[in-house]
Parts: structure tokens; sequence; C-alpha cells
């Protein structure tokens, strides 16, 4: 009996997946490897020792770095998901009408928009109006977060919602529910895995970012990653794989508890 | 309040869209719905009858008209304000509750007490046959399952009246056939007035009080089920309504309700006419292809018609025979009851000639 075609069955399959799935992981095995270096070395391994973790977990930067990274992914990721909730509400909660798919293009454009081109609007941007006010606070950042947030947060709700059958909002309009009554009982718990990813991809991708917020922050406003890109100028140490390490641990131990809200829910 | 009809339409209209793309869904429609009717808008798809139906709903409202429920104007009145529930086509059963939580969710957003709510939904449960299924999620029921569930919520806030947007046509034939017998006996028992809305004219004849019959978002005829069939008012509800014969022919005669037809294909035949239609001169002629019978071309009392068997197509129950006419063109349709250990009298290819029943044929009013 003729097999169907399964690209697994082609020859060469299996090693370059072997390939792709080294190369994926291999750095990140290293890396976490000579987290545990007992040596100052990145290159030979002098025996098992948690000092590099104890040392990132003394330096007050790190500390400080770390909290403010906290603090702006909190804020823009909760401020984002809600506009990108808002956004993804209005754009599919409808019949298709005409100008739709340039809402959609005017919501997704900030992806295609080169990163560099962003930070320098914004550089320039905030500069005039850091005079005009005299605010230099973390505000700038968290607005710059925000709003490159804000398409990230938007598609796993705005996927959410196109699988989701428009006539149940008509039905519990027709069962007696009110327009919030009919959003709260019925849409935003169906749509609540959607907003959860959303949140989480905006935490993660704001968490991350080192080119808006190397332009955009002023001084001493490093968050973790524009603290580690000026330290690796420096000598390195094990003390960045040990800072690496916890915060893979950390982002393993999000999509590991999404994971599971998810599944719970159908 | 037994004479006030349940629900009113007066000449509404639904525009969609704007300049030359306008078109009208539903155009002038009035129709009045009486109380605890089973109450059937049929029609193929494009009608209107969907619209009509979300215009009652009130998730459209009309362009203008009015629609009346019990003797108030509801046109502009948003649709959780309004005492009408819906079954949706796709039952649209909210998939975060179980069977229960889906049954009680409209006493729930009037706000009824938790008591009530859980008592009416075990009444619910029993009426439609769930109560097993109660705690169970809606997507880990059965299509049929759905469906009565749907029912279960749409009843459970007594509404004055019940819409039903083909409820049916995602069933198979044999869990249609008893939903239609189950939709009957829930009529019956809630004493509520059903609206319907069906594609499928042989549900809406086994089902009905009365049809209204639309087209282009008109509505054409209104009456129970015997007056549409028998007497339908024009071509278009003819030829919807099961299958049709039309002969074409001049009215040579005309007394007392029958008209002697001179027919082109069948020669003169005698027809009924519609009261108050006295028509002269190129008429219309229905006949239903239960009302002829084949015999041998040459049979007395055969009609004029003769012709060449063209298919026999065995349907169980009876048995169709198409006959394409001695003048080469027309295709003339009948139907005869099966009966036990028949063998087949004709074969195709056969010459045949046609039997009508007295009276059967009507003239078409256009």
């Amino acid at each position: 009996m003729a097999k169907a075609f399964s690209v697994q069955r082609q020859r060469g399959f299996t090693a370059i997946a072997i390939g792709c799935f080294f190369a994926l992981y291999l750095p990140i095995i290293v890396l976490v490897f000579y987290a545990f270096n007992a040596g100052e070395s990145l290159s030979s391994f002098d025996g098992f020792s948690l000092r590099w973790f104890a040392r990132a977990f003394e330096n007050q930067q790190v500390i400080d770095a770390s909290l403010r990274s906290l603090q702006i992914a909190a804020v823009a990721a909760t401020v984002a998901t809600i506009a990108a909730t808002m956004a993804a509400l209005a754009t599919t909660r409808t019949e298709p009408y005409r100008g739709l798919t340039l809402k959609y293009a005017f919501i997704n454009q900030p992806l295609m928009i080169p990163e560099i081109v962003t930070a320098v609007a914004l550089l320039i941007f905030f500069a005039r109006i850091k005079i005009w006010t005299g605010y230099s606070g973390l505000g700038y950042l968290i607005a710059a977060h925000t709003a490159f947030c804000i398409p990230f947060a938007y598609l796993p709700i705005r996927a959410r919602l196109e699988n989701m059958d428009l006539t149940l909002e008509k039905a519990a309009a027709d069962l007696y529910a009110t327009p919030w009554k009919a959003f709260r009982y019925v849409t935003l718990p169906l749509l609540w895995p959607g907003i959860l990813a959303g949140f989480m991809l905006a935490f993660v991708i704001s968490l991350d970012d080192v080119v808006i917020t190397q332009f955009v922050k002023s001084a001493g406003q490093d968050t973790l990653p524009t603290y580690m890109l000026g330290q690796i100028r420096r000598t390195i140490t094990p003390e960045m794989n040990a800072i690496s390490t916890v915060f893979l641990l950390l982002s393993i131990g999000v999509v590991t508890v999404f994971f599971f809200v998810n599944r719970k829910r159908v | 309040m037994a004479d006030v009809n349940a629900v009113e339409i007066r000449n509404v209209s639904k525009i969609f869209g704007y300049g030359e793309f306008a078109f009208a869904a539903v155009d002038s429609a009035s129709v009045s719905i009486r109380q605890n009717e089973f109450f059937t808008l049929l029609g193929p798809s494009g009608c209107g009858k969907t619209t009509l139906l979300r215009l009652i709903a009130g998730f459209e409202f009309p362009t203008s008209g009015e629609i009346m429920l019990n003797g108030e104007n509801i046109a502009a009145m948003p649709p959780f304000k309004r005492p009408i529930n819906t079954v949706f086509q796709s039952y649209a059963l909210f998939p975060h509750m179980t069977v229960a939580e889906n049954i009680g969710f409209g006493l729930t957003m009037l706000g009824r007490p938790k008591q009530e709510v859980r008592d009416r939904v075990a009444a619910m449960l029993k009426l439609v046959r769930m109560e097993a299924l109660a705690d169970r999620r809606t997507s880990q029921i059965s299509g049929g399952q759905q469906q009565r569930v749907a029912l279960a919520r749409a009843l459970a806030p007594q509404p004055k009246v019940l819409l039903l947007d083909e409820p049916l046509s995602a069933l198979d034939y044999k869990l249609r056939k008893d939903m239609q017998i189950e939709l009957k006996r829930l009529q019956a028992e809630t004493g509520i007035t059903f609206i319907f809305v069906t594609h499928d004219q042989e549900e809406a004849l086994t089902m009905s009080d009365r049809i209204t019959v639309m087209s282009s978002g008109r509505i054409l005829q209104v009456g129970n089920p015997r007056e549409i069939y028998d007497a339908p008012s024009d071509r278009f509800v003819a030829d919807f309504i099961g299958e049709t014969n039309f002969l074409k022919g001049r009215i040579e005669t005309l007394a007392g309700g029958v008209a002697t037809v001179d027919t082109e294909v069948a020669g003169r035949i005698s027809a009924t006419v519609p009261t108050d239609f006295h028509p002269q001169g190129e008429v219309t002629v229905v006949l239903r292809p239960e009302h002829a019978t084949l015999c041998a071309p040459d049979q007395p009392g055969a009609s004029q018609m003769t012709g060449t068997l063209e298919t026999i197509v065995y349907f169980g129950t009876d048995t169709h025979y198409h006959v394409r006419l001695s003048d080469g063109e027309s295709l003339f349709i009948l139907r005869e009851q099966n009966k036990p250990l028949q063998t087949a009298r004709f074969a195709e290819g056969d010459r045949v000639g046609i039997a009508l029943e007295a009276n059967a044929a009507r003239v078409l009013r256009n």
C-alpha cells in the first residue's frame, strides 16, 4: 500500500533536523553550563559552583536594572494589552466592512518598521518633550515600550477572537444581556486565554528590548539588557551567564504556567 | 390579548447598502402572526426570510415600517429588551458554560432569584429530556443534543415568541424527522408562538399552521399548508412548493369557478379558477404530478397528452415518471403511489398516454 508523502521520510531529514536543533540550543546549553563555572573563564571549566549566581544577586546594579525592567515590562504590557484588546474587539466583533484591512495594516505596521528608525524618531521626539516639560523619569521608556508592544499583544487576541462565533454575542443579547453583560459573561471569559497570551508576549518583548531602550533611556535608567550590553564591553565573567540563566528559567516558567492555564480552558 | 396578533409586520422594508449598491432584503412586507401559531417563513436562500427574522429578533432594525409585538411597536427596541428568544442555526451555545448554565443564562441576565433559575432549568432539562447531561460542557454532547439545549435555552425565559432560524438544517435525515415531531410537541406544550425559518418546503408543509412564501424580499402568499400547496397564488409559489407541471393555454369558457382551457400540449382540459379572478385569453395552468397517471396511449378517458417515457425514478413510497411530450420539448412529471408487490407497468422508452384526475388542474393568477 502506498504511503502518503511525508517530509519526515525524505533522505537527510533527520540530519538536518538535528543540525537545526543544535544550532538553536547548543549555544544556550554552553551558556548555562558556564554559569556554574567555579573559575573566571568562559572557555575552561574549573569545577561546579554557584558563586556567580550569588555575585549577581548581590550586585546592586543588577538588582536595580532587573527591577526597572520588570517595572517597565509590567506597566507597558498591561497598557498595551488593554489597548490591543480594544483594537481586536473593534476589528473582529463586527461584520467585515470596507477599510477593515487598512486598519489591520495600521495596527500591525510597527512590526515592519525597522526598530532603529522608531528608536531614532523617539529619541528626537522625547528630547523635545523633555525640554518642554522638564520631566525625565521612566515615563518615556514605559510609553515607548507600550507602543511597540501593542501589535505583539494584538496578534494572539485577534487570532482568538477570529475563531469565536460572532453569533455568541447575538445569542447573549437575545437572552437579555446588555452589551456590557454580554462582554462580561460571554466575550471576556472566552477571550481570556488570548488576552493572557498577548500580555505574556508583550511582557517578554518589553523585557528583552535593547535598541529602543538604549536610545530612549536617560542616565541611570539601565534595564537589564542594556546593563548587560554595557558590561560585556568590559571583561566578560560567568556572572553574565548566571543572569542569563535566571532569565531563561523565568521565561520557561512563564511559558509552562501559561501552557497549563490554557489547557484547562477549552 | 387573545384577539391581538402575536406579531404584526406592517409595511416593513430593510435596505442594505447605499446608492447604486442599495438593495432591499425585505421589501414592503406585511404579515400578521397569530397567538400560539406555528408560523413558517419559507423561501429560497436570499429571499429575505432570515433578514425578516433578524428584524423581529432585533439584530437588525427596519429601514421603514412597524413591527408590533402584542400591539406594541418594538421596531426600535434593542434585542435584549424584547421578550423574544431565538434558536440559532449554529445553535450559538456558550462553550465555556455547562448545559445547565447555558439554559439558565437568560433568566440569570433577567436577574431572577437563583432558586427560580435552578427550578426552571430543571424543568427545561426535563422538557427536552436532557436531565442526565446537565453538567456536561456543550462540546461534549452530540449535534442533536446541542439542538435540544439551544431550544431549552431559548424557551427557559418563557418568551412571547420563539424564533427558529433553520434549526434543523445541520441534522441528518432521521434526527431531523424526530426533531420535527419534538418541535411540534414543544410548541403544543408551551403554547408559545413559533416563527420558523426554512428553505425546505416539505418541512414547512408538515409542521406549520400557516406558511409565508417569500421571494426577493417580498411576501408572495400567506396561507395554511393546504392552501399554499393546492392554490398557489403565482408561478413562483407553485414551482417552489413541490414539483409542478405548467401548461400554457387559452381560456375558452368560464363558469362557476371552472374554466375550459385549450392547452397546447394536452388539448381541452377543465381547470379550477381562483375566486374573484376572471381570466381571459392566455393563461398558465398548473398540474401537480400526483394528479396524473400513466396509461396506454390510446386508452379511452386519457387526455390528448401522449409522449415517450424518458426516466423512471423509484422513491420507495412512490415512483416518479418523466414523460417527453409529443411536441418534443415539454417534459411532464407524474408521481404514482407504489402498491405492494406491484410490477412495473411501463419501461423507459415506452409510448405512453397521460390520464388526468378531474378538477386537478388550476389556473394561475399570473
